[in-house]
């Protein structure tokens, strides 16, 4: 997938390329507020199919507000958000995990009673299963084993999420995101707390899983995965969107450096 | 072990504990029995919703005393045959727990507990008021002495709650090994993942309020007929909502065993504790039992083997491992 824009924008002006008729997600004018304070503000967002998108803001900037929008765990109150052609507003989230969008949470949310492979087994029997695949007993273990191994937690098949480590924890969440065979997987801070090479490890699992073609939102604090994972960058301030384009025009946007860097 | 052959085993220890109380020739063991066994059937009921979704319901008795309370309606309508009155009992109930579900599953925690509570209140106050069965007066049903091929009206009793708490065990145990209960165990684990997941928690909550308290209703449904005169104080008693819970607590709430080992431990504890002390000291064995279960085995009976079962390979492993070292060879 090429890069999709060559400057910086603002919301109201989104990079032309980006803009194209055939995105995956629009979102349209989202707003959310919480009581008094406005956490997103009328953002305007268009991702397309196989895009890597890196979305970025300092903490507070309403980054995982957006993402519980774009997935039904919060509704927009003004907006609208479009996922292959259908609006979801009044969708729920599994519904819309059902139509291929498929998230993992910023803090690993295991299913804790649950073996490593139950975790997997879940998607497959819900989701996957929702869209019309039927799928024998025998079928749906090897799928669970084939997504642990795709991570390098097969061994660890049958343990409980507790046992794992933070890295496998991290891997874990993956790998029930794309158990669900979404078409768009939003990573939100998946890298969070772990080392260069952990760091490394996940980049280069959501790389494999974008030359599958799922297209994918990273949401991350560390600039380095950042840059080298999108091609594309959005950054979030105050709920607002203040930039979106190329990565390195992007980190060169004055106001980029200003709400990163201050005055 | 196929659901066909569980069943089977089940029916034959049913078949074998019924032949064992005949023999006995004391009605008592089958007055003792059936209440044993309506509490595994409200235990099992219990753990459906509180067990396999973390749903802790504390408005058992009064899915339980609605099934009772259709029975004394019915029975004054029109009596009919018991199995027919349990299947009555338990449509009722499930109705209202699809009802409770649907008012009160956006809650969670302590306010979706209380909720619960408050709907036990609700619902004993219309009975208390509704002088068509009873009201505050409480209703008479007349039990027949005797019924063929069995006897004693007791001995048919018992057997019907016997088949009922097959039939529940049965239920819980297929649900748990089900898509259904994939479903249930991610809604206790994390409800936020399971809707992430493609899990449909509201739906699926709905289901397990609906059978859950259709099982409470059929457990209450012949209670009229066992003890013959029913009022709200004991229909809506204390010791079904706090028995409901303590038993899958102390058996173990993420599995089918579970509630039925804690039932028939409590069940026949309390038993015996009615005829050698008195009925007033079953509450606080239940409490002391209760306190002792949190503190050492938090997962109840069925978490301790399964720890133990699981701890055990690995701890051969490491046996033989030194017998390697000291040896030079694994044995």
């Amino acid at each position: 997938m090429s890069c999709t824009t060559t400057a910086a924008g603002t919301a109201a002006d989104p990079p032309a390329a980006a803009a194209g008729a055939d995105a995956l997600l629009t979102i349209d004018n989202l707003g959310k507020r919480f009581g008094g304070f406005v956490a997103l503000d009328g953002i305007s967002l268009k991702v397309k199919a196989g895009e890597r998108l890196g979305l970025i803001g300092p903490n507070g900037s309403g980054k995982s507000t957006l993402v519980n929008c774009i997935c039904g765990t919060l509704r927009n109150e003004v907006g609208s958000v479009t996922f292959d052609g259908r609006r979801l507003d009044s969708m729920s989230a599994h519904q819309r995990t059902r139509r291929g969008l498929s998230r993992t949470f910023q803090l690993p949310r295991p299913f804790a009673s649950l073996s490593l492979a139950d975790n997997m087994r879940v998607p497959l029997l819900y989701t996957v299963a929702a869209r019309g695949a039927t799928h024998g007993a025998a079928d749906i273990a090897e799928r669970c084993l084939a997504l642990l191994r795709e991570v390098g937690l097969e061994s660890k098949a049958e343990r409980l999420p507790r046992e794992l480590t933070q890295v496998e924890m991290r891997k874990l969440e993956l790998a029930r995101a794309m158990a669900a065979e979404p078409m768009l997987l939003i990573a939100d801070e998946s890298m969070a707390g772990l080392t260069h090479s952990e760091v490394e490890e996940i980049l280069a699992l959501l790389m494999r899983l974008n030359a599958q073609g799922v297209t994918i939102i990273l949401i991350e604090h560390i600039m380095s995965a950042v840059m080298s994972f999108s091609q594309r960058l959005a950054v979030l301030v105050s709920g607002r969107k203040i930039a979106d384009g190329e990565p390195n025009a992007v980190m060169r946007d004055p106001e980029v450096e200003r709400a990163y860097l201050g005055q | 072990m196929r659901s066909g052959l569980f069943l089977m085993i089940c029916l034959m220890v049913g078949a074998a504990i019924f032949g064992a109380a005949l023999m006995l020739n004391n009605d008592y063991y089958f007055f003792a029995g059936y209440v044993v066994l309506q509490y595994v059937v409200l235990a099992t009921a219990w753990n459906i919703l509180g067990g396999y979704c973390g749903y802790v319901n504390f408005g058992s008795a009064a899915f339980f005393a609605l099934g009772a309370y259709s029975t004394v309606a019915l029975h004054k309508l029109y009596p009919l045959p018991v199995p027919l009155l349990v299947i009555v009992g338990g449509v009722i109930s499930g109705i209202v727990g699809l009802g409770m579900g649907y008012l009160t599953l956006r809650l969670r925690g302590a306010f979706f507990a209380i909720a619960t509570l408050a709907l036990a209140v609700v619902l004993q106050t219309l009975i208390v008021n509704w002088d068509f069965v009873g009201g505050s007066r409480g209703a008479y049903i007349v039990r027949p002495e005797a019924i063929a091929p069995f006897g004693s009206y007791i001995k048919y009793l018992f057997l019907v709650m016997m088949l009922l708490a097959i039939g529940a065990i049965n239920l819980a145990r297929l649900i748990e090994r089900s898509r259904l209960g994939y479903g249930f165990a991610t809604i206790r684990d994390d409800e936020l993942a399971a809707e992430a997941s493609g899990v449909p928690t509201l739906r699926l909550k709905l289901i397990a309020t609906t059978i859950s308290g259709a099982l409470m209703g059929m457990a209450g449904a012949p209670l009229p007929y066992y003890i013959g005169f029913l009022q709200p104080s004991s229909a809506f008693g204390l010791d079904y909502a706090v028995n409901a819970i303590a038993m899958p607590l102390i058996g173990g709430t993420t599995s089918w065993a579970g509630p039925l080992v804690g039932a028939v431990l409590l069940g026949s504890l309390q038993q015996l504790a009615t005829v050698t002390i008195s009925s007033a000291v079953n509450l606080l064995i239940v409490g002391l039992l209760l306190v002792g279960f949190v503190i050492i085995a938090p997962n109840g009976i069925i978490g301790l083997v399964q720890k133990y079962i699981r701890h055990r390979p690995v701890a051969q492993v490491g046996r033989r491992k030194i017998e390697a070292d000291a040896t030079g060879h694994v044995p």
